[in-house]
């Protein structure tokens, strides 16, 4: 925030100046055909700002979900913080009129014939395709694992849904009171809001704490690098954190395996397999590009190759080969960004080169790779980690609340202001 | 956070509170304002017995405002961890105390509207 907007929140405040509501851009007249996949973050605020962009465009969104599932919500959900359904509203509700709504799954894309195949046999042409299906938890891939064993016999898995979280917190919760030794984990791979394995370990270490038993629980931090975060200086204030609250890290571990019967998680680590016994274990699978995606050829050939991210450019989000192709959100094939927030900032980026493109021109809009989770570190305080492709730290309130402290205020706007912000921004209003 | 305009905050204000229960809130304290300027003037002057009601209510306001934003966000004092939050914090409080004042002055004015003698 700069001081131009500080004055302009000053004055929100105080509910003066009305006139200060931003001019709409031009609208553009336009018969193309615009396809977006996905209706969650990033598609549905997408299709809520090109209708007010373009006047005759035929946009169609497909998503088989009648859910729409707020996901920043589920760290509070597997907390006990929220109930299951916080996180929960109906895709419908937030998509713009005058716009097709295909509730299938897409199951192809020809990026040559340009077109996308639905699971109901449709076939929809377009002018312009926007990727934005977020992506897909492998549960699968952690051997003697799957998800109807989340919330008994101390295994936790947030990141499955509404239903998971609130069973994650079941078992999680019996972890709070009975102590032992609780083993939390993160995957190998790209993951959307990397502050998210790092959240649950300090709300259930607090939790734990409140309640009396800290004494009589082990954490460990199963950790999938020798760096405790992507972004190096936010990687050393998490490594301090975990010193100040005896959270024991174990480096350069990726679980492989789990026994369910016996409690004991197997890591891959460079020194081969290493067993730890656990009383509760949180598991965060590895994270890929769906199916669809990356059948399709428009995934990175050399980078990524077991995960399939989108092939675009890290400013405009384009196909680097495909011209009339962007990615959005979790399934773009860039170095940071799989956050709402960033998706806050990728979509006005897509949304001017399309219309540019649409209307002859160029756009100039450009993504600087900005992320942003704000990482709770126990029920009352979080701190603000806003970073860009270059691992900078970009705040958004310089010189007013600091990055990297735990602040109450950043709880608050965590507690208060966050899911707000997010439903402006599907409404294309944020 | 990307592009804070005045649109921007309404927008978030309205999704936090429902559009409903933000404009009905923004309404009435619009009311309460104009009716405390229209006390002020028509009675020409700040009744001294009916200040001291609202100063002597300024505390409730500003306890009842930090508890019910404690409450609301489960937090606690002991949560407060820089100067911002201090910040805030106080902020809280002189929103809830003046607030109060403002409501209870008003609303004794307008309940018991000051005898002839004393104006
Ligand atoms: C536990 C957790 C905590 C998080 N915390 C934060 C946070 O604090 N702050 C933050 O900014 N971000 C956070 N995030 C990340 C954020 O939720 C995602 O980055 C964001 O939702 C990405 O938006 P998206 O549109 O790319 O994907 P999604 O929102 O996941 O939407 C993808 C949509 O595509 C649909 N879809 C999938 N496959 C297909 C298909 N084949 N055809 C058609 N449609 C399909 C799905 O049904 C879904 O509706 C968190 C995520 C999790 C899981």
């Amino acid at each position: 925030m700069n001081r131009r907007q500080f004055i302009t929140l000053s004055a929100a405040g105080a509910l003066l100046g009305a006139s200060a509501h931003t001019a709409p851009a031009q609208t553009v007249k336009t018969s193309a055909s615009i396809v977006i996949i996905g209706a969650g973050a990033a598609g549905t605020s997408l299709a809520n700002r090109l209708v007010r962009r373009l006047d005759g465009a035929k946009i169609t969104i497909v998503d088989p979900s009648e859910r729409h599932l707020y996901q920043p919500g589920l760290s509070l959900v597997a907390a006990g913080l929220k109930p299951a359904d916080y996180v929960v509203s109906s895709t419908a509700h937030w998509l713009p009129d005058g716009i097709d709504w295909i509730a299938e799954a897409a199951t192809e894309i020809d990026p040559e014939a340009r077109t996308v195949t639905t699971s109901g046999g449709q076939t929809v042409r377009y002018d312009f395709l926007v990727v934005a299906p977020g992506l897909v938890l492998d549960h699968d891939a952690i051997e003697g694992f799957s998800l109807d064993m989340v919330g008994e016999n101390g295994i936790g898995a947030l990141y499955a849904g509404p239903d998971h979280a609130a069973r994650t917190w079941a078992a999680a919760s019996k972890f709070t009171e009975e102590g032992g030794v609780g083993v939390f984990t993160r995957p190998a791979t790209e993951m959307k809001c990397a502050g998210a394995p790092l959240k649950h370990t300090f709300l259930i270490d607090d939790i734990a704490r409140t309640n009396g038993n800290a004494g009589k629980t082990e954490i460990i931090y199963a950790n999938n690098s020798q760096a405790l975060f992507g972004v190096p200086i936010v990687a050393e204030k998490v490594r301090m954190l975990f010193q100040d609250r005896g959270i024991a890290p174990a480096l350069s571990h990726v679980l492989k395996r789990v026994d369910a019967g016996r409690r004991i998680a197997t890591f891959d680590t460079p020194e081969g397999e290493k067993e730890l016994g656990y009383d509760y274990l949180h598991v965060i699978p590895p994270q890929r590009a769906p199916d669809v995606v990356r059948q399709s050829g428009l995934s990175w050939a050399d980078k990524w190759t077991d995960q399939g991210w989108v092939e675009v450019d890290m400013q405009t989000l384009r196909h680097l080969r495909y011209p009339d192709v962007f990615a959005l959100g979790d399934v773009a094939g860039v170095p940071k960004g799989k956050t709402a927030a960033s998706v806050k900032w990728q979509v006005p980026v897509v949304e001017d080169h399309l219309v540019a493109a649409i209307a002859g021109s160029e756009g100039t809009a450009s993504y600087n790779g900005y992320t942003s989770c704000p990482m709770i570190t126990r029920v009352g305080r979080a701190m603000l980690v806003e970073f860009d492709y270059q691992n900078n730290l970009v705040p958004s309130f310089p010189g007013i609340i600091a990055p990297l402290e735990e602040l109450w205020i950043s709880w608050l706007m965590k507690e208060l202001a966050l899911k707000p912000t997010y439903n402006a921004m599907l409404r294309g209003e944020a | 956070m990307k592009d804070l305009t005045f649109g921007t905050m309404i927008a978030v204000f309205e999704e936090m509170f429902g559009r409903g229960l933000f404009w009905f809130l923004v309404v009435a304290a619009v009311v309460i304002t104009l009716a405390y300027i229209y006390v002020l003037i028509r009675d020409r002057s700040v009744s001294m017995k009916k200040f001291l009601w609202a100063q002597l209510s300024m505390p409730f306001g500003a306890v009842a405002a930090v508890a019910l934003v404690l409450w609301v966000t489960k937090s606690s004092l002991s949560d407060l961890g820089g100067p911002i939050d201090v910040i805030i914090f106080l902020g809280i409080a002189a929103l809830g105390a003046v607030g109060l004042s403002i409501l209870v002055y008003t609303a004794g004015s307008l309940i018991a509207p000051p005898e002839r003698s004393e104006g």
